[in-house]
């Protein structure tokens, strides 16, 4: 006889307290307004029901997560950078890292910056000691003008928890011109609530690229996270996010980049692991000329749902935003794109872009995408679109006419679907690596 | 050895459409030959050319291909590249993120691996010459390897892609499907030196053409007329110079009268 299983309809909530978040404030010694701001988000969090039927969230039903085991805040324990597979720890680019900054179960297991950058004013370190070291840059930047506890359930409780973290700072004038490297490798089940934290300063630049994975776990995870990129007048960021977690993680994430006057922002998200990740992709223009360029690549298999819900917010005039996502689903996935092209009124000579293209590889999979558009002005350019196709016999054939198998020509395509994306990204060796991530999702 | 195609008592249809669009059509081409199939539209000229090359969207109903002996119609397409036929396409499929050079050297590859399962394949160095030599021939300009695959093309550079890759691939048989169509005076005339520089010894050719003005750059050895899914009239050179001077109505009219008989 079939045992039907009855799911509470509401979705649960993780059994953090009070007097975890007072814990972790005090075993980090932390000042008054750090702590404080934490309570203040507790009680955020505290006032929000588990989202659930919201607009953003009707989609995505993460009710199969299993808080006993996922919220256990992960403890590192005797861990070292030994831990982290070599892929991940490879230079961006030449022989020397730039900076590397490798946590493993939110412990910093290695830190390295090279002498030009450090010299430079550079600052590229962990949150914590950032806290410590550079208070004041941290106070003004942290959770108050990117992501804040306002943006959602998760983001407050994050804000409440988070429990390690990156900060980079590029002061003025200045050009970091060696990549930024940042790897968070879990190797315990549990929670992780990791934060980045960019800021540069007035015609600053740097080059980052934050890799997130995990080790295969049969216990369910939790990664709570926020990202937070600032981006100063003139200055110029180009930012590459890899999430790759293993498949029994649950990702909810707010990431979001403040992208001030003539400023420049180079956007990069690439989501190939995890079980469910809901991750609030925004770019937010403040100052008159600022660009933002968001892209973003996914490949979701046997199970997997990714729901990515971007937002580009037009606060200035004379602003451009330029998003591009790209996405393939084979098995029974599941992947949501939702994306919102918004302005402030009377921001005239706006340009927004935004474009979801979909390549379904089985019956089974789904995939959606809704574009949007709240535009309050009329000297606007602003177009959306998506796309879905399926692999044609038309272009199979024509490559098998040249002597390539059948797989060989699927692969090709696929991987072709997905150039146009990779080459976004600055660094050779991370393309080459995604191309075989991605060549392996498709052959398993 | 003579590489030869046969075609024998070939019957086609659409996949899935019981309408014949090739009804009893042979014809034998060996290496070393040219041979132009030329035909009104509609006479199946397009259909033969991608039958031989194994595209799914046709059925045979009847009849053989064989190459040296070997069953080509039990071959999956690209097996039937790798037995040396190959196919210049009337409308080559623009490929997204796949560079025409990464194209080549992934299909020599395949040759290679194909022959021995260890191989490593090419390697890129002497790849990337044999390429700039192959496009400085064929009066290519470099840049071209490294654009994705007919995307963006005009229709001159499509079908200069298309014998470059033949001059890659150097097939034993080769099927050139219209490939002069749509090509002003010089293009035809670049595409048709690089045909006409692979073709002899090595290489034998089925030049489908509609037009005559394709023969006045490639000499065919032999000229065939495919008319309602046969091939009604075969000949030397003069044929197509028949064919020009009176056009496709007398082998209509003459056809018909056959047909009566």
């Amino acid at each position: 006889m079939a045992v039907v299983r009855r799911r509470s309809s509401l979705p649960q909530a993780p059994s953090y307290t009070i007097e975890q978040v007072e814990a972790i404030s005090r075993d980090h010694d932390e000042p008054d307004w750090l702590r404080e701001r934490r309570l203040e988000a507790w009680a955020q969090y505290q006032a929000l029901p588990m989202p659930y039927m919201e607009e953003e969230w009707r989609r995505t039903d993460y009710r199969h997560i299993r808080w006993d085991e996922a919220d256990r805040l992960i403890n590192a324990n005797g861990v070292d950078a030994r831990s982290v597979p070599v892929k991940n720890l490879e230079p961006l680019t030449g022989a020397e890292q730039g900076g590397l900054l490798v946590f493993v179960d939110g412990k910093v297991v290695s830190h390295e910056l090279a002498d030009q950058l450090a010299r430079q004013g550079v600052i590229f370190t962990d949150l914590r000691t950032a806290v410590r070291e550079r208070e004041d840059l941290v106070k003004a930047h942290f959770m108050t003008r990117a992501v804040t506890p306002a943006d959602g359930k998760f983001a407050a409780l994050h804000a409440a928890l988070w429990d390690y973290g990156v900060f980079v700072h590029v002061p003025r004038n200045t050009a970091a011109e060696l990549p930024l490297h940042v790897v968070c490798y879990n190797t315990a089940a549990g929670a992780g609530l990791g934060h980045v934290l960019v800021v540069l300063d007035e015609n600053a630049q740097a080059t980052m690229q934050v890799e997130y994975a995990s080790q295969d776990r049969a216990r369910q995870s939790a990664y709570i996270g926020a990202t937070e990129l600032i981006v100063g007048a003139a200055g110029n960021l180009r930012y590459v996010s890899l999430q790759d977690w293993n498949r029994e993680t649950f990702e909810f994430s707010h990431q979001r980049g403040v992208v001030g006057r003539d400023a420049q922002l180079d956007w990069v998200n690439g989501v190939m692991g995890s079980r469910l990740t809901k991750a609030f992709i925004e770019v937010d223009t403040v100052g008159a000329g600022a660009n933002a360029r968001v892209s973003g690549f996914f490949f979701a298999d046997r199970g997997q749902f990714f729901d990515l819900d971007t937002q580009q917010n037009h606060n200035a005039p004379l602003t451009n935003t330029d998003l591009l996502f790209k996405g393939a689903a084979r098995d029974n996935a599941r992947t949501l794109w939702q994306g919102m092209i918004k302005s402030l009124p009377k921001m005239q000579q706006i340009d927004g872009y935004q474009v979801c293209r979909n390549l379904m590889l089985s019956d089974e999979a789904r995939m959606d995408s809704i574009p949007g558009l709240e535009i309050e002005a009329d000297d606007v350019a602003c177009s959306h679109a998506a796309t879905f196709g399926t692999l044609e016999e038309e272009p199979i054939y024509y490559l098998m006419s040249r002597g390539i198998t059948r797989p060989q020509a699927q692969l090709m395509i696929i991987e072709g679907f997905f150039d146009e994306l990779l080459q976004r990204i600055p660094f050779e060796r991370v393309r080459q690596r995604l191309m075989d991530e991605i060549e392996a999702k498709i052959i398993a | 050895m003579t590489a030869t195609l046969q075609i024998k008592n070939l019957h086609v249809s659409v996949e899935g459409d019981d309408e014949l669009i090739l009804r009893g059509v042979d014809l034998t081409v060996k290496q070393g030959e040219i041979h132009a199939l030329m035909g009104p539209n509609g006479s199946g000229k397009s259909t033969l050319a991608n039958i031989l090359m194994g595209n799914p969207a046709y059925d045979v109903r009847e009849g053989a291909v064989l190459l040296d002996g070997e069953n080509v119609l039990d071959m999956e397409p690209d097996e039937r590249s790798r037995a040396g036929l190959f196919l210049a396409f009337q409308y080559p499929v623009a490929i997204p993120g796949v560079t025409l050079a990464n194209f080549l050297r992934h299909a020599i590859n395949a040759r290679m691996k194909a022959d021995d399962p260890e191989s490593k394949g090419i390697p890129i160095p002497r790849f990337a010459r044999m390429m700039r030599q192959k496009m400085t021939d064929l009066h290519i300009d470099h840049s071209f390897a490294g654009r994705y695959l007919n995307e963006g093309f005009s229709g001159g550079e499509k079908k200069r892609a298309e014998v470059l890759q033949m001059a890659v691939l150097e097939p034993r048989i080769a099927v050139l499907d219209e490939t002069d169509s749509g090509l002003d005076i010089d293009a035809l005339r670049i595409v048709a030196d690089g045909v006409n520089a692979l073709t002899g010894p090595d290489m034998g050719a089925l030049v489908i053409t509609h037009y005559q003005r394709m023969l006045n750059h490639i000499k065919p050895d032999y000229v065939h007329v495919l008319y309602d899914g046969r091939i009604v009239e075969s000949g030397g050179p003069e044929l197509a110079l028949e064919l020009e001077e009176k056009g496709y109505e007398w082998i209509r009219e003459k056809h018909l009268a056959l047909a009566e008989v």
